[in-house]
């Protein structure tokens, strides 16, 4: 009998041994990077922070590695499903996972504002360079204003940050109101804003409010339905009698699918333009059953345009591993490729304080352009820096339609992006207004 | 916008009566509160999607099939699950939020928790006093009204209605009387879940499949069936019809707190339950 128990405590005490030298070894492993991809796996947008990040692996890797010092290192992802979209808890114990259990030496993704607020604690919390790739609030780097010290870890990553996001979209706004009071000959121009109801989207409220009277046009009245809304048609009722030309749309969850959907069902006489973060999306054409034609909104990556040969070959290679065309979430291969490689070759260590001034500093060439930050970790939205970019759904493709002959002042020069296609506007609101 | 707010009230109001009056028969006639009612609605619409693109079905097929298998598997979940625990209502109400849950998990493993679509049946739109309308909402409120007729033909007119409403009123008395109270409540509960699978068949078209979509209309549903009475059917109408103008006239006249159509059903929700808890028509099937 007590031969027996002891039997059974030493199986213990081996099994224990096993697991704890298992785990050792595995915290310990030096000879790679490790680098936590953390979003919604379940989503496209976690799929976009994979497969960019995976892309971005096996590139360096067959190259042999990142230069660490004297040595090559190469580098191994741990996936993360935050489930952000569904629950907040679950993104801040994935983002936990990956500090305390994997101990990762760098974080990239996160989408929903409200789950990365409570990732970027943890990460701070734990000192790991955290480089955001899917949100868009600027209180994420209002953090690092007010308290370097503690967020001076964190980097946004892509994309730029709500207010220049809302930059980037009225400059589309005006682009495409200009061409459209050109093409249908009207007297002026009358906009509706439509925007879910989630946090990063109250600036736009703000600033919409004041800047589309600014900008010589009619404001015909804001509607914020349910991020999750399934019906929208009252909404839809109401803005065609409200004599709108153009809906500007502020919108990164389902109701962007479904709005689109009834619009382009019930032929509204209006061009969409704006934030649809699902228009963006390549399968967006099948998602709609072919109702998004002629809707416009920002975009990060688009079939016809080439912003830099970073990107060109980022998509090409994209491409060609998936199928597909990447989301904006796939920024993490050049968060991986341009930033974090390039950093830690200068630095020489994965050291996190060693490599944040050269982060700081970093001026380089990204999939979507050139990639800089600002004092608060912010990336630098402008001629020379990133620009959002907008494309229009023209028969079953996604094309670029902006920047075309884009003036950011009236001494700079034009900039128009190679490929750019001219706007097209719906028979309907053709037929509507002429 | 008059017009507006009537035509937006008649079909959100036909929508929302077709997943309440089924949500309400089984709890008027087996005291079941089916949480995951709108479940089964979110798993006709991934049904749909896999015929038409898995199975290369005609979207009408693909209803049809739909229907015809969540109904069944409303049965099998009656039978193997909530039968076994029914006289206890907290564990009834706790094991169908777990079924629930258990069907959306699936659905995400199955599906990915991706934004899907199916064809709908006509495209287009017509035009009724200046409101345009798409062909889909038009079937939605015709079949609505069909299947309201349907009900009352089968409450009314045949002995399985006979056996309905008087197990609705007395179950015990009914058993005395020689009803099956279980088969009864087993037939309910298949005409409800075909009643939340029909539902899903044709709101789906004008809308977006993924795992959670059975979260927001479950608020409406139960706001609906508490402000008509559970278990009363005309109270289900009534209810739905009231909470489809409460919504138009939040998009139309309040356009900044459209967002609030949920708030508003669960606020109407608690403001019936402190007031007038038994709803506005009781709790068991009318003999009217």
């Amino acid at each position: 009998m007590n031969i027996s128990i002891l039997r059974r405590i030493g199986v213990l005490f081996l099994i224990a041994g096993i697991f704890f030298s298992w785990s050792c070894s595995k915290a310990g492993d030096s000879n790679v990077i490790k680098i936590g991809v953390i979003g919604p796996m379940q989503y496209s947008q976690g799929k976009g922070h994979w497969n960019g990040a995976e892309l971005a692996m096996e590139e360096i890797n067959s190259s042999g590695g990142i230069k660490v010092g004297n040595e090559m290192k190469k580098i191994e992802l741990i996936k993360a499903d935050s489930n952000e979209i569904a629950s907040i808890t679950d993104a801040a114990n994935a983002m936990e996972r990956l500090i305390t259990q994997e101990k990762v030496n760098f974080v990239i993704g996160g989408f929903r504002t409200e789950a990365v607020l409570a990732m970027q604690d943890i990460a701070m919390d734990a000192k790991t360079i955290f480089i955001s790739v899917g949100p868009a609030s600027a209180e994420l780097n209002k953090r690092v204003k007010e308290d370097y010290d503690r967020y001076e870890y964190f980097f946004r990553g892509s994309p730029l940050n709500s207010s220049y996001l809302v930059k980037n979209s009225f400059i589309h706004l005006g682009y495409i109101a200009a061409v459209l009071k050109k093409t249908l000959n009207l007297p002026a121009i009358k906009v509706a804003v439509v925007a879910e109801k989630v946090q990063w989207v109250e600036p736009v409220i703000a600033a919409a409010k004041s800047t589309i009277p600014a900008m010589g046009m009619e404001l015909a009245g804001i509607w914020q339905p349910s991020q999750t809304a399934s019906d929208v048609t009252a909404e839809l009722s109401a803005i065609q009698r409200s004599g709108a030309h153009i809906i500007f749309t502020v919108f990164s969850s389902s109701v962007g699918v479904t709005f689109v959907r009834q619009a382009g069902e019930l032929k509204i006489p209006a061009l969409m333009t704006g934030i649809n973060v699902e228009a963006a999306r390549f399968d967006f054409w099948e998602t709609t059953e072919g109702k998004c034609e002629y809707v416009i909104t920002s975009a990060n990556y688009l079939e016809n345009i080439t912003i830099n040969e970073t990107s060109k070959k980022f998509i090409d290679a994209y491409r060609k591993k998936y199928g597909e065309m990447p989301s904006y979430t796939a920024f993490t291969h050049s968060a991986i490729s341009n930033l974090l490689r390039t950093a830690i070759e200068k630095a020489g260590t994965l050291d996190a304080d060693a490599l944040i001034p050269i982060l700081e500093n970093l001026k380089v060439e990204t999939s979507s352009g050139t990639y800089k930050v600002d004092e608060n970790h912010d990336s630098i939205w402008g001629p020379g820096y990133s620009i959002i970019m907008a494309g229009q759904w023209q028969d079953g493709s996604f094309k670029g339609i902006w920047p075309n002959n884009w003036k950011a002042s009236d001494n700079a020069p034009a900039i128009s992006y190679e490929g750019v296609a001219p706007v097209k506007f719906p028979p309907w609101m053709i037929e509507a207004y002429q | 916008m008059v017009v507006d707010i009537i035509i937006s009230t008649l079909i959100n109001g036909s929508i929302y009566s077709i997943l309440a009056i089924g949500f309400s028969l089984v709890f008027g006639v087996a005291r079941i509160i089916n949480i995951a009612h709108t479940a089964f609605y979110m798993l006709a619409a991934f049904c749909i999607y896999a015929g038409t693109n898995s199975f290369g079905l005609h979207p009408v097929l693909a209803m049809g099939a739909a229907i015809i298998f969540v109904t069944i598997l409303g049965l099998a979940s009656y039978k193997l699950i909530i039968e076994k625990i029914r006289v206890h209502p907290a564990a009834t109400i706790i094991a169908t939020i777990a079924l629930a849950m258990i069907f959306q998990e699936i659905m995400i493993l199955n599906f990915g928790a991706e934004f899907l679509s199916v064809p709908v049946l006509v495209e287009g739109f017509t035009v009724v006093f200046g409101v345009k309308i798409t062909y889909q909402q038009v079937f939605t409120f015709i079949f609505m009204v069909i299947l309201l007729i349907s009900v009352w033909f089968l409450l009314m007119k045949t002995k399985l209605g006979l056996a309905i409403r008087a197990t609705a009123q007395d179950r015990e008395t009914a058993n005395l009387m020689g009803m099956n109270e279980s088969m009864i409540a087993l037939v309910t509960i298949g005409i409800s879940v075909g009643f939340a699978g029909f539902a899903g068949a044709i709101v789906i078209p004008l809308t977006v499949i993924h795992p959670h979509m059975w979260l927001s209309p479950l608020i409406i549903m139960m706001a609906v069936v508490v402000l008509g009475g559970l278990g009363s059917i005309k109270g289900s109408i009534i209810g739905a019809f009231i909470m489809g103008l409460t919504e138009a006239i939040i998009v139309f006249l309040l356009p900044m707190g459209s967002f609030l159509k949920g708030s508003v059903a669960l606020t109407i929700l608690i403001i019936v339950l402190i007031i007038k808890p038994e709803g506005l028509f009781g709790v068991s099937i009318e003999g009217e």
